[in-house]
């Protein structure tokens, strides 16, 4: 294995302001905001002039790491003194964080440009674009902080982002709910993170990533400075807050209550960038957690787990945004299985997560096209035959479809294949279960698209659809064609795992594209059955327009697998308890007993009482008497 | 030059020309002028603050002035500022002005819920005196002038509390008044006993330091006075006393109170607990944590319960008072500077949401988080504000708490993990109860008794505004407030005589 290269401090060139990336769209943010009404004319405009420039300065300062020998692809920007002696601020560009940088600022700008149209008719269009606009700060500062508690300010950042956007519309009662308990849920995700962090640094002194690389942390381990059980927990902790931000078992379900949000949302946070953080943190964290394999198992174990309860869930969704977040935390599932491999795998988790990035977001944005001609209706069993009027819209969802489900040649099938059979080869069981998610994923996806763009129209009355402008569509048009070929690009010659070594190491021996192996035979032929057994019940048989009741399996996915029923029961009721009870003792118990000891000291509670209702002078008098004791005390003293 | 005198004086001297001038709109004038002036030096005075001076024993306390006021006891008026002196006095002075002007109508029974109209003069001369012992109270060098402080920043605000709050004001008056003055005789005992037991013939506190050598002694004084301040700050159980005091009292007295007051207790552990009585400091540590992460939980939970915004806001101070004595108590200089830092924090964070909320409550005459909703759709500065606030409250990061609370942490868990992870648990209740505050307030469908509800009119733009720019200072930018306080803090702790925990060596190392 080889293992990644040193971080060098300081950079000229773009680089060496490349926290500009972040400085520009929170500014822009800034001035949307404090700016107010007088800003609403053109504050789109300068949210999307924002995040271009971010996207121009990310492209030029990837060339200038290309530029670059492949040792010294790792440059760490010192900004300014935060906590003294502990963190300070600074950007780290390396090729795992340009990477991200690249993704978040080239489908956060197409998202910006969609939104035009998408908010046109939105009073408060400003004051979303500039919570965008602070969302693409705080997701390049997660990404490009080059310490842990940089990277937590941005964690805890788009946290607030996506709580401002779940909730944009947030006179719906089901909008406000849904943003605060995606904000509560990851904050248990939070919890872990920051015990982590505590963690490393009493272990390690440093929360700095050029301190606890994989060097370091043997290093550390040998020495005997930390134990194999911190690191184990250090692992686990970092787990648990992956889990909250990328929706995974067991902290999930916030995810399918976030699509209250505003689809350009849904596509950006909670389908392209947002949510893969947790992704990227355990691959940043490679060093603690190569070191920790009982952690590595775990994430492996979370990841399969939540790859097929996501799909699950997908396959009982009606309202084609909840089916969508069904497969996003599926296919995340596939990210944090391939992370938990190690090098072999990080180079494939992350190639998954830029397409998934893609054809999601493309998927997405699709579903908010449609739903912008279907007066916003979401249940697709109101939908059906919108492909003649819709051509562009239904011919790039097809895309993403066909990327997603992993047919050949398409992005999706490099990159999920690459997961597939490094899983494979770690453990067989791993393997195929992640072969039989794809082949629900074929299934799923397909009653999308029968239900969507195919069969019979069981539109509303009022429906009038019609082909989005051209503002929306063109996003759709370039997310497609990275749908298509962006998979070919990263995996085919390891381009990818080539261009990550330097930040995250890589194995000994590149991994060879086989092109029909036998798990990846077998994953055609799943989905190509699970595409099957859709189109016989949703293409060719007439879909009714109310569910029917289904086996208790179709209940329990609809009830996305009973996890709000769970939080429900071991936590929310309790805690309902437990609070009203710490109430009524705090009211009670504490001041009841300090009353009654004033009374039984007083006489009576009579007297107590009159002590309380008025003659604010005796109180003054009181403490004159107080002082006069003080004074005859010290007089007393003074004569000994 | 005298500082700290004068930064005393200024305000008395307000006070007395309040008092005096005709008009009340004229009283209002004078008292912002003269707040704003005590602000001006002290801004001049903290830019001559050399903090590397901390760190030597003769020049701990700068700007020091040390007269004999009663000769025959030792009794001096000395007074002097370290580094965690300095923040809490620039705290004060920064709160006072916006008090102030937050406070403009408060006094003359305009508001929705508001008692008769009371004597605006006297409310404002208040203001300024309680500003005076509250900076005289953190610069005292002597102990007895502390004391005398500490007592006497009693009685402006009781008056503030009962006679210009709530509905239940003599009540809430007369409980904060008992639990303090019940505190203040067992800290008074302790005073004496340490000036006798001490036999150095000074109450001056750098003479005091390790005078007292007997264990069982340090243990009896050290309860004297840790009971003062953990009721003053408050520590839970000593608690019940403040959410009746806050609700009750006007939102800018409550500021003062939750903001300023309570932090003499916390402060009063750090410089006199610890440096006074080590060994019974160190004795009593596991006490004061367990006390501190029941209160942290405790606080949040009851919080959360809640069904009136200012009591909420209290209870939630509560939490955040059990983070400020975990970070006293932990002993690290992470943990003890962090205390610090929250101290200041908690001070902005709290005073906002108090006084947006007594914004709220002056139009709509109702503390009730029931009587309000949807208020976001029509008064949108108001809301936004309110949530800034309660982000900061809540410790999120890029937010001013959110330093200090991480250092809190981060610098207990170095020495108690454990305890350090009970209270981290306190990261998820903030969420849940300053959110749901929010959105029983703010979101969903505009309650109908606030549709006509006017957003922050020029006067409370300004009030809320620094505020908001403090939060958010200090959220990016910490490391100039703690550059003053560390010095400061390694210096208490040096008196403490701790081994520094395991990773302090490693830090060398590791940077």
């Amino acid at each position: 294995m080889e293992s990644p290269a040193e971080i060098i401090q300081h950079s000229g060139g773009v680089i060496g302001v490349s926290w500009l990336m972040i400085a520009l769209p929170l500014l822009g943010a800034a001035i949307l905001l404090l700016g107010g009404r007088r800003t609403d004319r053109w504050g789109h405009r300068l949210a999307i002039g924002m995040s271009v420039t971010a996207f121009l300065i990310a492209v030029i300062s990837f060339f200038e790491l290309l530029g670059l020998p492949e040792d010294e692809r790792r440059r760490a920007i010192a900004l300014y003194r935060f906590i003294p002696g502990m963190a300070d601020m600074g950007v780290l560009i390396d090729p795992l964080s340009i990477s991200f940088a690249l993704l978040i600022t080239g489908v956060g700008s197409l998202i910006h440009i969609y939104s035009i149209g998408y908010m046109a008719h939105d009073p408060d269009r400003r004051r979303f674009f500039s919570y965008l606009n602070l969302f693409v700060a705080a997701m390049l500062l997660l990404v490009l902080a080059d310490n842990y508690v940089g990277l937590f300010i941005g964690w805890e950042g788009v946290g607030l982002a996506s709580y401002l956007l779940i909730g944009f519309w947030q006179f719906k009662p089901s909008a406000a709910t849904a943003a605060k308990k995606a904000f509560i849920v990851n904050r248990v995700g939070d919890f872990g993170l920051l015990i982590a962090i505590f963690t490393v640094w009493t272990g390690f002194g440093s929360v700095a990533f050029d301190k606890l690389s994989g060097t370091a942390v043997g290093e550390a381990l040998k020495t005997g400075q930390v134990s194999q059980g911190s690191l184990t927990a250090i692992g686990l902790l970092l787990l648990l807050g992956a889990c909250g931000k990328s929706a995974q078992l067991p902290l999930q379900s916030w995810l399918l209550d976030a699509m209250e949000g505003p689809t350009p949302v849904s596509a950006l946070i909670h389908a392209a960038t947002m949510v893969t953080a947790g992704v990227y943190l355990v691959v940043r964290s490679g060093g603690f957690f190569e070191a920790a394999p009982t952690a590595q198992l775990v994430v492996t174990i979370v990841g399969v787990v939540t790859l097929l309860a996501g799909a699950i869930i997908g396959c009982a969704k009606d309202d084609i945004k909840k089916g969508l977040a069904g497969s996003t935390m599926s296919q995340i599932g596939y990210m944090m299985l391939a992370a938990g491999l190690g090098p072999v795998g990080y180079a494939f988790a992350i190639a998954h997560l830029i397409t998934h990035g893609f054809f999601k977001a493309n998927m997405f944005l699709g579903a908010g096209s449609v739903m912008h001609a279907m007066n916003d209706e979401v249940d697709m069993r109101r939908y059906g035959g919108l492909y003649p009027v819709m051509k562009v819209t239904a011919i790039t969802f097809i895309i993403g479809y066909l990327a997603i489900i992993g047919f050949p040649l398409l992005s999706g099938y490099f990159t999920k294949d690459g997961i597939i059979e490094a899983a494979m080869e770690h453990s067989s069981v791993l393997g195929w279960l992640a072969v039989l998610g794809a082949g629900i994923t074929g299934f799923y996806m397909s009653r999308m698209i029968f239900m969507t763009f195919f069969g019979g129209r069981r539109w509303a009355d009022d429906a009038h659809p019609h082909e989005s402008p051209s503002v929306m569509t063109v996003p759709l048009i370039v997310l497609s064609v990275g749908s298509v070929f962006l998979g070919a690009f990263l995996i085919l010659g390891n381009r990818l795992m080539l261009f990550l070594a330097p930040a995250v190491g890589r194995p000994e021996e590149l991994p060879a594209f086989h092109a029909f192996s036998g798990p990846g035979l077998a994953t055609l032929v799943l989905v190509a059955a699970g595409a099957a057994f859709a189109w016989v019940r949703y293409g060719a048989a007439e879909v009714p327009l109310v569910a029917p009741r289904g086996s208790f399996l179709t209940a329990f996915a609809r009830r996305d697998l009973y996890g709000d029923a769970l939080n429900e029961a071991l936590f929310m009721r309790p805690g309902q308890w437990l609070t009203r009870i710490a109430v009524f003792f705090d009211n009670r118990g504490i001041d009841g007993l300090v009353n009654g000891l004033a009374a039984a000291i007083g006489g009576t509670s009579g007297r107590l009482r009159r002590v309380q209702t008025g003659y604010v002078r005796s109180y003054a008098l009181s403490i004159l008497f107080g002082a006069a004791v003080v004074v005859g005390a010290l007089l007393y003293v003074g004569n000994m | 030059m005298p500082w700290l005198s004068t930064l005393m004086a200024v305000p008395v001297l307000g006070a007395v020309g309040v008092s005096l001038v005709k008009s009340d709109r004229l009283a209002k004038q004078v008292a912002l002028a003269v707040s704003l002036a005590v602000l001006a030096l002290t801004l001049l005075m903290t830019l001559q603050f050399d903090p590397s001076l901390g760190a030597s024993k003769e020049t701990r306390f700068q700007f020091a002035e040390v007269y004999e006021w009663i000769p025959r006891f030792g009794v001096h008026y000395g007074v002097g500022v370290d580094g965690i002196a300095l923040v809490l006095i620039a705290l004060s002075a920064v709160l006072v002005p916006i008090v102030i002007l937050a406070s403009w109508h408060d006094a003359d029974g305009s508001g929705a819920e508001a008692p008769p109209k009371r004597s605006v003069k006297t409310y404002f001369a208040l203001l300024l005196v309680l500003e005076a012992m509250m900076i005289g109270v953190f610069a005292a060098t002597d102990v007895f002038l502390f004391y005398v402080f500490f007592e006497a920043m009693l009685i402006p605000m009781y008056f503030m509390i009962g006679s210009y709050g709530g509905v239940q004001r003599s009540y809430a008056a007369v409980k904060f008044l008992l639990y303090s003055l019940f505190g203040g005789l067992l800290m008074l005992v302790a005073v004496i006993a340490l000036y006798v037991i001490g036999d150095k013939g000074t109450f001056m506190f750098p003479e005091l330091v390790g005078v007292i050598q007997d264990p069982t002694t340090q243990k009896w004084l050290f309860l004297g006075f840790f009971i003062a301040f953990a009721v003053k700050a408050p520590l839970w159980p000593f608690h019940t006393w403040l959410p009746d005091a806050a609700a009750q009292a006007p939102a800018g007295a409550a500021v003062l109170l939750v903001g300023v007051l309570d932090k003499v207790g916390t402060y009063g552990m750090l410089r006199f607990c610890l440096e006074l009585f080590p060994e019974a400091s160190k004795f009593f540590t596991p006490l004061v944590i367990v006390l501190a992460v029941v209160g942290i939980v405790y606080g949040a939970i009851v919080a959360i319960g809640q069904t009136d915004m200012k009591r909420l806001i209290a209870y939630t101070s509560i939490s955040h008072f059990g983070f400020i004595a975990l970070g006293v108590f932990a002993m690290t200089t992470d943990a003890g500077a962090g205390a610090t830092l929250y101290m200041v924090n908690h001070g902005f964070s709290t005073g906002a949401l108090f006084l947006i909320a007594g914004f709220l409550i002056y139009r709509r005459g109702s503390g009730r988080i029931a009587d309000y909703g949807g208020v976001q759709k029509v008064a949108p500065l108001m809301a936004g504000t309110f949530l800034i606030a309660g982000l900061s409250g809540l410790s999120l990061p890029g937010l001013s708490s959110f330093v200090s609370e991480f250092m809190v942490l981060i610098g207990t868990y170095e020495r108690h993990p454990v305890p350090a992870i009970i209270a981290t648990s306190g990261v998820v209740l903030a969420a849940v109860y300053i959110l749901w505050m929010y959105q029983r307030t703010m979101t969903g469908p505009t309650a109908e008794s606030v549709k006509a509800l006017p957003d922050l009119n020029l006067r409370e733009k300004w009030v809320v505004g620094p505020l908001v720019a403090a939060i958010i200072a200090l959220g990016f930018f910490p490391s100039p407030a703690l550059d003053v306080i560390n010095p400061a803090v390694d210096h208490a702790l040096s008196n403490v005589h701790i081994n520094p925990p395991a990773v302090a060596e490693k830090k060398g190392a590791g940077q």
